[in-house]
Order: C-alpha cells, then sequence, then structure tokens
C-alpha cells in the first residue's frame, strides 16, 4: 500500500489531469467547496444522482430515436435535463456534447442525433469511469488516514 | 451645361447686336429720306420755275399782240435764271404748229422743221412742236420737232391732256450721255376751268414748254453736299412699271452691303410717274466689337461662376458622401468595440479558469518538502500567476465597463475599515522604502454608507499602489472628507497656502517633504479638523441629505508626472513614457479603469502633480447614508470589528508634525482613546503631572532628536507608569535596541497605523480581549455563512442533480431547503399562507416553466393582497394575514446572456442566478433580499 502523501500526489496529479483533458471545469471544484462535516457525502451523492439519472436518459434518448416518427421535443427535452445535470456537477464534455446534440434536434437530423447520443454515451462512460477512479483514490487516502487535499 | 451657356452667351450678344444694328439701319434710313427729301425739293424748285416760264410764255408771247418775247429775250431771261433750276440742264418752247400751218410757221421763222433723230427737215405729220425758243445750252433744238421723239411725243400728248407738268421716264437725252428724263408743261391760249376736258385742253393748247433735267450728274452734284457720302450707294429708280424699274441714277450692278436697304419714296409732282430713292451702304457694318466682347466676358463669367457652383456641388456631394461612409464605418467601428470587449471578457474568463488551476497547483507544491531553489522558484512563479491573474481582472473589469456590463452593488459597508485594509496591503512596501503612508478620515463621514466597496477598494488600491510604486521617500497620505465641506474650507481659505509655503525647508505636511499640491498642509487640515471638536455641528449636517459625496484624496512625494503626460493620465495603457513601465513595471491600466468606476460612483477623478515633488489624486464619490436603525444591526456584524476594551483610556501622542499627530489620534480615537498631543517630552513630561495618561506615543524622529525619555520613567511613579509605546515607520536592529534600552520595553507599533493593528499592539501591552478579539475574526471570516440561517427556501427544478446542487448550495449558507420537481408541484407549496422565505426557480421545465409558475405565484398573492385589503377594511385583527405577500422568486439559468434582468422582471421574477451555482454569486443574489430589506424578513 502506498504512503499517504504519495496517495495525494496522485489524487493531486489525477485531479489536474482531469481538469487538463476537460473532463471536469470550476462547477466540480464548487461542489466540492459545497461538502463540509455537515454534509460529508455531498460530492459522492450528487455525482450517484447523476449517473442515476444519466442512464436513465439514455435509456430513454435511444427508445425516442429507434421510434418510427421521432418526437424531436421530447429528445430534445431529455437532451436539456442531461445538459442540465452534466453542467451541475461539471462533466463539460458531457455538456458540449448536449449543445450539438440541441442543435441537431433543432434541424430534426436524426443522423446527427444518433450520432450525438454516440458520443455523449461516450463522454458519459469515460467520465464515469475517471469520477469512480478519483473516488477510489480518495477512499484510499481516508482509509489510509490521510485528508483529502483541496484544490484551490 | 457648358452648350446653355453658349445659348446664353449667344443671346446676350444677339440682344446687344441687335440694338446696333438697329443704330445702323436708322443711320441708313435717316440719311437715306434726308436725300430724298432735297432731292424732292429741288426738283419741284425747278418744276415751279418752268411752271412759271410757261406762265411767262403765255403772258408775254400769246397774251400780249405783237409778242414781245423773241428768242433772245428768251435766251437771255432763262440764262440769267438758270441757277432758279439747278436741275436742268436747259429749257425751250415748242409751238404747236398744225400741218396746215406748217407753210406759214416755216415762212415765218424762216426754217423746216426738223426731226428729232437726223436733223432732216420733217415728214408730213398731222401736227408739229419745233422749238421756236431755246436756253443757249439747247439751241441745237431751234426748230426740232418735238413730236418726233417717242418720249417727247407721249410727254406732249400727256401734258396737253391734263394741263399738268408731266415727266418722261428716264432716257439717254441728247447731246449727252447723261440719263435724264424731260418734264413738259403745256400752254395754252387761254385760261382754262379747273373741269375743263380733255378735248378743250387740247383744243386750247398752243405750245408746250419743256426742261430736261439731268438727273445723273444733278444728283451727284447734290449728293456731294451732303456728309456721308462715301457711305452709302444711292439709287433712283423710275418705278412707273413695278415689275421693270428702270434707273435714274447710280450703276445697275449690284455692290454694296446686300443685307441693308431702305427704299424711300419720291413726288415729283407727276401723278402717272412714281419714283423712289434706294440706299445702302458701301461697306458691310462693322462687327460689334462691343457686344462681342460683352457676351464673351458674360460668357467667361458665367462659366466660371458655373464651375464654381458645380465645383461646389461636387464638394458638398462628396463631404455628404463622406460623411456617410464616416457613419457606416463609425458604426462599424462601434460594433467592432463591442465585439473587442465582448471578446476581452471571453478570452479573460477564459485565462482565469485555468490560471487558478496553476496558482492552486503552485500553492500545493509550495506545502509540500521543497529545496530552497525549487521554493524560490515556485514562489516566483506563484507571484508571476498572480499578477497575471491581477492584470486579466484589470482587463476584464475595463472591457465590461466598456461594455456597459458592470453595475455597481449596494450594499452598506464600514469605510474605515476598508481604507484600513487597502493600507495593509501596502505596508511591507512602504515599511521597506522607508515611507510614511497613513490615512486620515474625517469624523463627518458616516460610519457606514451604501455602495459598492469592493468598487470603492480597487480605486483607492489602485491610487495608492501608484503612489507607493513612484515614491521613493517622503510620504503617502490618504484623508476622506465630505466633499462639500472639503470644498468650502478651499474656497474660505485661499491664502493659507502662502503661510505654507513661507516656511520652504520644512513644509507642514505629514513627513516635512514639500508636496503637489500644498493646499493640502496643514493649514487647510486644521480647518478641515476644527469643526470635528463641535460635534453640534457634525449633527446637523448629518441629517441634511440622504446621500452623501466624499472627497478621497491620495498624496505623494513621488516622482511626479511630467507635464506633457498629464493630458494622458486616463487612457488606457498610457504610461508617462516607456521608460516608466521598464522602470516600475504595471500596465497603466489601472487609472483609466479608476476613472471609470469614480464615474460610476457618480464623481470625478483629478490630480495634481508637480515633477520631482509629487502627485496628489484626489476624486469624488456618491454614496447612500445607511438608515440609522440598520446601521445598529449592521455594525455587529460587517463593521466594528474594533474592540471596545480600550474605551476611556489616555493617551499622550509626543509629535512635531501636526498632520502626522492628527493621523495618530484618529486611530487611537476610533479605539475610543482621548488623546492629547504634545510637541516634545519635555511638555509631555509636564502634562505628566496634571494627568496621568495611560501610554505615551513617541514618533521615533522625536525621540531620536532629544534623547531624554527616561526622564518621564524619572518623574513618574514607578507604580502606575504609563506604557511607553515608539511609533515608527522603519527601524534598524540597533536602533531597536536602543529604544529597549531608552525605555520602550513596552512594545514598537510599526507604521502604517490601523485601527486593528494599534488594538493588537494595545492588548498586547495591556494583555486584555485577546480571546474576545480572536472569535470576531472568525465570525469577520465567513460573514454570509448566517445569512440565510433560518430561512426556508423553495428550490425548484425538474433536474434531481440540479435539485440537490442547489439545495447543497443554500444549506451550506444556513438555509432550510425544501425542493419541488416541477412548476405545478411548486405552486402546490407556496398556496397561501406559506412559510417560505424565498423560491429559486428553474426556467426551463415541462409542462410548466419558470415564467409561467412565477406569473401564478404573483397572481395568488395578489388576490390574496386584495383580499386582505379588503379584510383589513371589514375590521380583521389578524396579524400573520394583513402582511404583504411577496415571496422573492429567483429565476435559475444557464443563458446568462439571454436572460436579463428585465426579462425576469417582466414575468414578475426578482432576480436571477446564473447557474451552474457558485458561491459568490449566489451570494451577491440573495444579499440583495436579506441585506438591503432585513425588516422585512426578520
Amino acid at each position: 500500500m502506498a504512503s499517504v502523501p504519495q496517495l495525494q500526489r496522485q489524487l493531486i496529479e489525477y485531479t489536474a489531469s482531469l481538469y487538463d483533458e476537460k473532463y471536469l471545469d470550476d462547477q466540480f471544484l464548487q461542489l466540492q467547496k459545497l461538502q463540509d462535516e455537515s454534509n460529508p457525502e455531498f460530492v459522492v451523492e450528487v455525482v450517484s444522482l447523476f449517473f442515476e439519472d444519466s442512464e436513465k436518459l439514455l435509456n430513454n434518448l435511444a427508445t425516442a430515436l429507434q421510434q418510427k416518427s421521432v418526437d424531436y421535443k421530447q429528445v430534445d427535452s431529455h437532451v436539456h435535463q442531461f445538459k442540465g445535470s452534466s453542467s451541475s456537477i461539471g462533466a463539460q464534455r458531457v455538456t458540449n456534447v448536449c449543445v450539438h446534440f440541441r442543435n441537431y434536434c433543432e434541424e430534426k437530423n436524426l443522423d446527427g442525433c444518433l450520432q450525438c447520443l454516440q458520443q455523449v454515451k461516450h463522454e458519459y462512460i469515460l467520465v464515469r469511469n475517471k469520477l469512480e477512479a478519483l473516488f477510489r483514490l480518495e477512499q484510499q487516502i481516508l482509509q489510509a488516514g490521510g485528508s483529502i487535499p483541496m484544490m484551490e | 451645361m457648358d452648350y446653355c451657356f453658349g445659348f446664353v452667351a449667344v443671346h446676350v450678344y444677339r440682344c446687344i447686336d441687335a440694338g446696333h444694328q438697329q443704330r445702323i439701319q436708322e443711320g441708313l434710313v435717316s440719311m437715306c429720306d434726308q436725300r430724298a427729301r432735297m432731292l424732292q425739293d429741288q426738283f419741284s424748285v425747278c418744276v415751279n420755275h418752268v411752271h412759271a416760264l410757261a406762265v411767262l410764255v403765255s403772258t408775254f408771247h400769246y397774251y400780249k399782240n405783237p409778242s414781245v418775247i423773241d428768242q433772245e429775250t428768251f435766251a437771255e431771261y432763262t440764262a440769267r435764271t438758270a441757277f432758279e433750276r439747278p436741275l436742268m440742264s436747259g429749257v425751250a418752247y415748242a409751238q404747236r404748229v398744225l400741218d396746215s400751218q406748217r407753210i406759214d410757221f416755216e415762212s415765218q421763222h424762216g426754217g423746216t422743221i426738223r426731226t428729232m433723230a437726223n436733223k432732216e427737215p420733217s415728214p408730213h405729220r398731222d401736227e408739229y412742236a419745233p422749238v421756236i425758243f431755246s436756253q443757249e445750252t439747247v439751241s441745237y433744238l431751234d426748230l426740232v420737232d418735238m413730236m418726233s421723239g417717242e418720249e417727247d411725243r407721249e410727254n406732249i400728248l400727256r401734258a396737253r391732256s391734263t394741263g399738268k407738268a408731266v415727266l418722261t421716264g428716264p432716257f439717254n437725252l441728247l447731246g449727252s450721255h447723261h440719263l435724264g428724263v424731260v418734264l413738259t408743261i403745256p400752254v395754252y391760249k387761254s385760261k382754262l376751268p379747273p373741269n375743263a376736258s380733255v378735248r378743250d385742253r387740247i383744243e386750247a393748247t398752243v405750245g408746250y414748254l419743256g426742261g430736261a433735267f439731268d438727273v445723273e450728274s444733278l444728283v451727284e452734284n447734290l449728293l456731294g453736299q451732303l456728309a456721308g457720302n462715301q457711305e452709302i450707294i444711292v439709287k433712283v429708280y423710275d418705278v412707273t412699271n413695278m415689275s421693270d424699274p428702270l434707273i435714274m441714277y447710280g450703276r445697275q450692278a449690284q455692290y454694296g452691303d446686300l443685307s441693308r436697304v431702305w427704299i424711300s419714296p419720291l413726288d415729283f409732282g407727276d401723278p402717272f410717274r412714281k419714283h423712289q430713292m434706294t440706299c445702302r451702304y458701301l461697306h458691310k457694318a462693322p462687327i460689334s466689337w462691343t457686344a462681342m466682347a460683352t457676351a464673351f466676358l458674360g460668357y467667361v463669367i458665367v462659366f466660371l461662376a458655373g464651375y464654381m457652383f458645380y465645383t461646389g456641388a461636387i464638394h458638398i456631394v462628396q463631404v455628404e458622401d463622406d460623411f456617410h461612409k464616416m457613419e457606416r464605418l463609425k458604426v462599424l467601428a462601434e460594433a467592432a468595440d463591442v465585439t473587442k470587449s465582448q471578446f476581452l471578457a471571453t478570452v479573460s474568463h477564459e485565462i482565469r479558469t485555468p490560471m487558478n488551476g496553476i496558482l492552486g497547483m503552485l500553492a500545493l507544491l509550495l506545502d509540500t518538502d521543497l529545496s530552497s531553489t525549487q521554493r524560490d522558484y515556485a514562489q516566483t512563479a506563484q507571484a508571476c500567476g498572480r499578477a497575471l491573474i491581477a492584470l486579466i481582472n484589470e482587463v476584464l473589469d475595463r472591457a465590461k465597463i466598456e461594455a456597459g456590463k458592470m453595475e455597481l452593488e449596494d450594499v452598506p459597508f464600514g469605510l474605515r475599515s476598508i481604507i484600513d485594509d487597502v493600507l495593509s496591503l501596502f505596508s511591507e512596501k512602504s515599511r521597506n522604502k522607508g515611507l510614511e503612508l497613513a490615512v486620515f478620515v474625517s469624523d463627518k463621514v458616516p460610519q457606514i454608507v451604501m455602495g459598492d466597496p469592493g468598487r470603492f477598494r480597487q480605486v483607492i488600491t489602485n491610487l495608492v499602489g501608484n503612489s507607493v510604486k513612484f515614491t521613493a521617500q517622503g510620504h503617502i497620505f490618504v484623508q476622506v472628507h465630505l466633499a462639500e465641506h472639503s470644498k468650502a474650507v478651499q474656497d474660505a481659505k485661499p491664502d493659507s497656502c502662502l503661510n505654507g509655503r513661507s516656511n520652504c525647508c520644512n513644509f507642514k505636511t505629514l513627513s516635512g517633504r514639500e508636496a503637489a499640491d500644498d493646499r493640502n498642509n496643514w493649514d487647510k487640515f486644521k480647518h478641515l479638523i476644527a469643526d470635528e471638536e463641535f460635534p453640534f455641528q457634525v449633527l446637523t449636517s448629518d441629517g441634511s441629505s440622504q446621500n452623501v459625496s466624499l472627497m478621497v484624496s491620495v498624496e505623494d512625494t513621488g516622482t511626479g508626472i511630467p507635464l506633457h503626460a498629464q493630458k494622458l493620465m486616463f487612457m488606457p495603457f498610457m504610461q508617462a513614457d516607456s521608460s516608466t513601465s521598464r522602470r516600475y513595471g504595471g500596465t497603466g491600466i489601472g487609472l483609466s479603469i479608476s476613472k471609470c468606476l469614480v464615474e460610476l460612483m457618480g464623481g470625478q477623478i483629478s490630480f495634481i502633480s508637480r515633477p520631482q515633488i509629487g502627485s496628489t489624486f484626489s476624486f469624488t464619490a456618491n454614496f447612500k447614508r445607511c438608515e440609522k436603525n440598520l446601521v445598529t444591526d449592521l455594525k455587529r456584524s460587517l463593521y466594528d470589528d474594533l474592540p471596545t476594551a480600550f474605551k476611556g483610556l489616555k493617551a499622550t501622542v509626543v509629535d512635531t508634525k501636526p498632520i502626522r499627530a492628527a493621523v495618530t489620534r484618529y486611530h487611537l480615537k476610533r479605539l475610543g482613546v482621548l488623546v492629547e498631543v504634545v510637541t516634545s517630552i519635555r511638555t509631555a513630561v509636564l502634562v505628566l503631572g496634571s494627568g496621568q495618561p495611560d501610554m505615551v506615543l513617541v514618533e521615533k524622529d522625536v525621540w531620536l532628536s532629544s534623547d531624554d525619555v527616561s526622564s518621564i520613567r524619572a518623574f513618574v511613579p514607578a507604580l502606575k507608569s504609563p506604557k511607553m509605546i515608539l511609533l515608527a515607520t522603519n527601524i534598524t536592529g540597533d536602533e531597536f535596541d536602543k529604544a529597549k534600552a531608552a525605555g520602550f520595553s513596552d512594545t514598537l507599533i510599526m507604521k502604517p497605523l490601523r485601527a486593528s493593528m494599534v488594538a493588537a499592539c494595545l492588548h498586547q501591552v495591556f494583555g486584555t480581549g485577546k480571546k474576545a478579539e480572536q472569535g470576531r475574526v472568525m465570525a469577520n471570516g465567513s460573514v454570509f455563512r448566517g445569512l440565510l440561517c433560518g430561512k426556508k427556501i423553495l428550490v425548484v427544478d425538474d433536474n434531481r442533480v440540479n435539485l440537490r446542487v442547489a439545495a447543497g448550495a443554500l444549506k451550506k449558507f444556513g438555509a432550510e431547503v425544501e425542493c419541488a420537481a416541477s412548476g405545478k408541484a411548486a405552486l402546490e407549496l407556496l398556496q397561501i399562507p406559506h412559510g417560505f422565505d424565498a423560491c429559486f426557480m428553474d426556467i426551463q421545465m415541462p409542462e410548466m416553466d419558470g415564467f409561467e409558475a412565477t406569473r401564478q405565484i404573483r397572481l395568488m398573492e395578489s388576490q390574496t393582497n386584495e383580499q386582505q385589503m379588503i379584510g383589513s377594511i371589514d375590521g380583521s385583527r389578524d396579524t400573520r394575514t394583513t402582511s404583504h405577500w411577496h415571496l422573492p422568486v429567483l429565476a435559475m439559468t444557464a443563458d446568462v446572456i439571454h436572460a436579463t434582468f428585465e426579462v425576469c422582471q417582466k414575468s414578475g421574477m426578482d432576480g436571477y442566478v446564473s447557474k451552474p451555482f457558485q458561491e459568490e454569486n449566489l451570494y451577491q443574489a440573495v444579499a440583495k433580499f436579506f441585506e438591503s430589506k432585513p425588516s422585512t424578513i426578520m
């Protein structure tokens, strides 16, 4: 098992890479700031809420786009939801794809929508894996008796 | 256009020329008429004379018997009267001789009757008209039968039948080759009645008197006497037969000026014949040079005028075109400017995010174990990063101001503590440079004002920062006064500056060095603070108006601003010269931002600067006074972080410089300490005798100049000795040791003075109230922690994640949060009466969006309020329901650009916060409702 400072450095580097590669933005920082003693699991709570919602939304979107006559209004409202929740946790790559997705919805471009669905799925899975890895790392630090270093 | 001018010119020429031509024509007419009249007159004179001759012949040849006239008499008479008939070459008298009388006649006259053509004896005819008397000039006509000539015969027959003088047509006269006409007048043997018939006349005829007009030579002669003879050609025609005019005078060939002819009629007394005179000019009329010149000049003038007008018009058109072009360019430029500002804002924002990351990482890096070199590198990087962030913030500010997006806050704040904070920023630098940095806020300035503390601080920070940067020695002095008060003192004491300058080596400023604006010296300052001794006056001016206008001045004794650069000071990116940025750094954007901010705060910024002496920047800013009851509430939380433990203590300040003493007193006064100022330690010792002060504060330079501090200790009983405190801007280790030895064992206060810092030092000295202060600092650290404490807030969003985040953020501020997943659910929860203090509403939601939901809420509220109105009139006493219902509703939106304040207001919302939530945004939005209107919430 790695030492606490090592783990801490690892966490910092990992977090920095997440920001560098634009998986996350400022909003995630804000989220972390909201977490305090009175609410120690806040980030994990919100993020898992995001995961649940996102999976539901992705399923909904897949079914909606398989219909013979696609109800773009409905698709758009799903994407709007997705965009809102992703921006709330700071998953900015997902948010960005959602923006394109909504443009295609407006144009009623089925191919574009399907393409975006694939993309958004892909980005979502990426960010989920990254976040899960991040939480694991944090858990390790906590278990090793260290504290989570705060980003500025 | 030129053709047009040409036509005009030609027309002018024609007009002028027509007059000229008319004059020429008139000349011709008058000359011609004159000639015709003269000729006619002369002619009639001749005819009359021939008449007289006829009468003579009839009288003396026929009525006398025997005749008294013979050839000799006649010849003599006619010769002697020839001058009477200037036009006639000669006259002769022919007798009528019938064929039956021929023999008698021939025998009587001793000759035969001869024909005119060959002077042969005439053949037999019915009658003859042989000449019996003749003038000598025509003596060859003797006994020539006048009736043998064609023209003469006709003439004779016509004359005797009419009884009047008749003329032949023109023909070549006998004996000369000149054209001439012959005049014939009948002679009757008796007097005839005027109405006698032709037959009677023929019967009565006895002879004929004839005369030849040598028209050609005579007219020539006549015309020769007249002026202008050379100019015109005169011709005389017999026009009895109109179709075939016979020329009487003048050559047949047509020459001269054919274009201009005048015909004058002639009356020679023979009604049967008609004559006329034609005249023309010999030469063509000369071209009228005046007309030509006038026309040409006119043409030139008109052409020039036209050209001028044309170029003028072209110029106007061009200017107009340019104007439109400029306008288009202006619009483009303005659009570009807005785009630029937006671009700047975006880019700055984009840079800030990664920069925060960099700075954070650096901070973490600095927490780890680093070698000193590494630490140095990292610290340098951090400092650079901070500078970059500061610059970006400035650029962002400027861009925001330019894009008109800068909005000032309106919150209550303590002005003094803000300025103290600014001073603390620069305390390190000023200490290193040995500068005296001080602040003085007039007591008239309210403790708490409403405005934008951040922006106010920014302006002061900028000005003080500049001063610190450009000042190598001397002082920097920040003063805050009421604008009207400062102005009044300045106006009232115009001569005070003279007093100040009288002492040239020791100016009465903070540090004793000369300052640019010498009105700011002690003499004026004295007046400014003089009134403060009398609290009554303060009170009267306090309540006068809701607005308070402050005058802030920052005075330094730095390098000053070169005169040529003074005009450019408030332009962005302008520094005095390029060497400035090399020596002192900085971008030069700060002053322009300060200017914008000051103007936003309703004030003006200006400066007075003298190179090598210093600069004084001053600005005014308008704030609102805080309501009294609010002040007491806020004092605890916002402003009054100063301990009150020192209230009532007495202090003696030993200082030779009055302004510096005033600053020290100001800070101590804020802590509630009573202050007495003396100018030397000696006097301080004297004062000690009368009333015991709790502390004695001595300026370092006073102490250095008079080395007798120990005398205080010596004088005062050891039991209750005052605390000795030394005030210094900088101090060396030696001096510090010396000071300790001299008795300043208690403490040393490093300048710049700040009330809180002084308080901390005094705590140290007196050893009191440490815990209390710590607690306060903690509370101050998170001011808005308790802002929403106990407030019940409803968050409406269809997105669970958003809902959770918003709730989390609001809970962090201490609020009690309830969630609703749709507009309808929210409406159900908000049925009146409800216990919510505020509502955050997502805008875009399915079924019922945020705008609609808010409209419904407002509708419900207004219905309830109306019912209450009615209810209260009815006498209902329920205090809970009589309050006016208005729930603050704040929109939550991701689209900050489109969702403006106006849009939100339209549907009854009170404001908006941008999504995703950020701590500062949220605080700002909520603060407006829970701070500015505490009475409605509490």
